[in-house]
């Protein structure tokens, strides 16, 4: 009798623990858009407006200072995006959380309603460390693997696809008004990283 | 005990409401009338003072609302935010119907004191469950948006005939702005 109740007892330790190892994968990081990783690496940085704000604000910074500036972001944001993923990959899961995306708007977001006069050095400084931090967020947790480069891939392209054409449309903009357009989206983005900072400081 | 450890895959970026989050943040500033004319009226008004007014104060506002907003989600409460809505159309339109000319830092500042009242309203309002983030910038960019309607209908102002209309815009701003505040106080 007593040896029936130890075997009932462990049997039901070891549905348990049968059960403690099933768990599904933590998919912390990329959807899976069913298109394969390319898309997957796309689509994460399209939907994700902690990543697509702040790029698209160095786009609209570089843009107002000018040809040669749009030119810089259009490569080292990428590149340093690229290279911030793939030193990423094999760390654990990294998270800035609303605080430092909050920084990063704000940051930014100032910057472009100042239209400020940053020197090229500094503006490409600034690209290689959204882009290498960001990138490094991005990358981590996804685990070394070839789909996983080939997704960071798909993401410098999305990266590379949204700094240039947005630079160039602001780079070609000659009406005062069009320009402080541009620096009024600036104000937005830096209102937005206020809020942020709130909702942190609040903890949604 | 074996239902809790049969755990589901934790979905860590997107989620299902964050889209909603959006969209209740760009309704938010458009389902207040109240909201919609004191906002229209501050694109009006920095239409008729032209430059530098004319983008000064859209810059400010979002920025001060901001503040306001952050306040509102603190819990921090602010007395008669109703009341300062409504005191926003009141004056705003007021201004535009007098064709005030104010010095540049006193229009930002009346402006910016009545963005304190318009961001606390949004942000002590962010329904359960949306993304904090994307109703942020929600309601910053209708908020935008509202401005540029407003600046776009002031461009008449270059014509005799639409200065009159602007002054008439504005009188309406105002009595919709009054018609608020009977409410607020009753």
């Amino acid at each position: 009798m007593k040896g029936a109740c130890a075997l009932r007892v462990r049997s039901r330790i070891a549905a348990v623990l049968a059960m403690a190892l099933a768990c599904g994968p933590a998919r912390a990081h990329l959807q899976t858009s069913g298109m394969g990783p390319v898309c997957d690496g796309l689509a994460h940085f399209l939907t994700s407006p902690e990543d697509l704000v702040p790029a698209l604000a160095l786009a609209l910074l570089a843009g107002l200072r000018g040809a040669a500036y749009g030119r810089s972001a259009m490569f080292t944001l990428p590149a340093a995006w690229l290279l911030g993923s793939l030193a990423g990959l094999s760390a654990a899961v990294a998270n800035a959380g609303t605080l430092g995306a909050s920084f990063w708007f704000l940051l930014l977001g100032g910057l472009v309603v100042a239209d400020a006069k940053l020197s090229l050095r500094s503006m490409t400084a600034l690209c290689a460390f959204l882009g290498l931090v960001h990138g490094y967020l991005n990358g981590s947790g996804m685990g070394l693997s070839a789909a996983a480069i080939v997704a960071a891939l798909g993401l410098t392209a999305a990266v590379f696809v949204l700094v240039s054409l947005v630079a160039a449309l602001v780079v070609q903009l000659r009406a005062p008004w069009a320009r402080i357009a541009v620096r009024v989206a600036g104000s937005w983005i830096a209102a937005s990283g206020l809020l942020m900072i709130g909702w942190s400081i609040r903890g949604v | 005990m074996l239902l809790t450890l049969w755990v589901p895959a934790a979905f860590a970026h997107v989620q299902p409401s964050e889209a909603g989050g959006l969209l209740t943040g760009l309704q938010h500033p458009l389902s207040g009338v109240d909201h919609v004319l004191a906002m229209v009226a501050v694109g009006l008004w920095g239409a008729q003072l032209g430059a530098p007014a004319i983008w000064v104060l859209p810059v400010a506002f979002p920025l001060i609302m901001a503040l306001g907003g952050m306040l509102g989600f603190l819990g921090l409460p602010i007395p008669g935010v109703e009341i300062g809505i409504a005191a926003s159309a009141v004056v705003l339109g007021a201004a535009v119907a007098f064709e005030l000319r104010p010095p540049l830092v006193v229009a930002a500042l009346v402006v910016g004191v009545f963005a304190i009242f318009h961001g606390h309203a949004h942000g002590a309002e962010l329904p359960p469950g949306q993304s904090a983030m994307l109703y942020s910038m929600g309601f910053v960019i209708a908020t935008g948006c509202l401005h540029a309607v407003g600046i776009g209908i002031g461009t008449v102002h270059r014509w005799t005939w639409g200065r009159q209309l602007l002054r008439g815009a504005g009188a309406v701003v105002t009595a919709g702005g009054a018609f608020f505040m009977c409410k607020a106080l009753a």
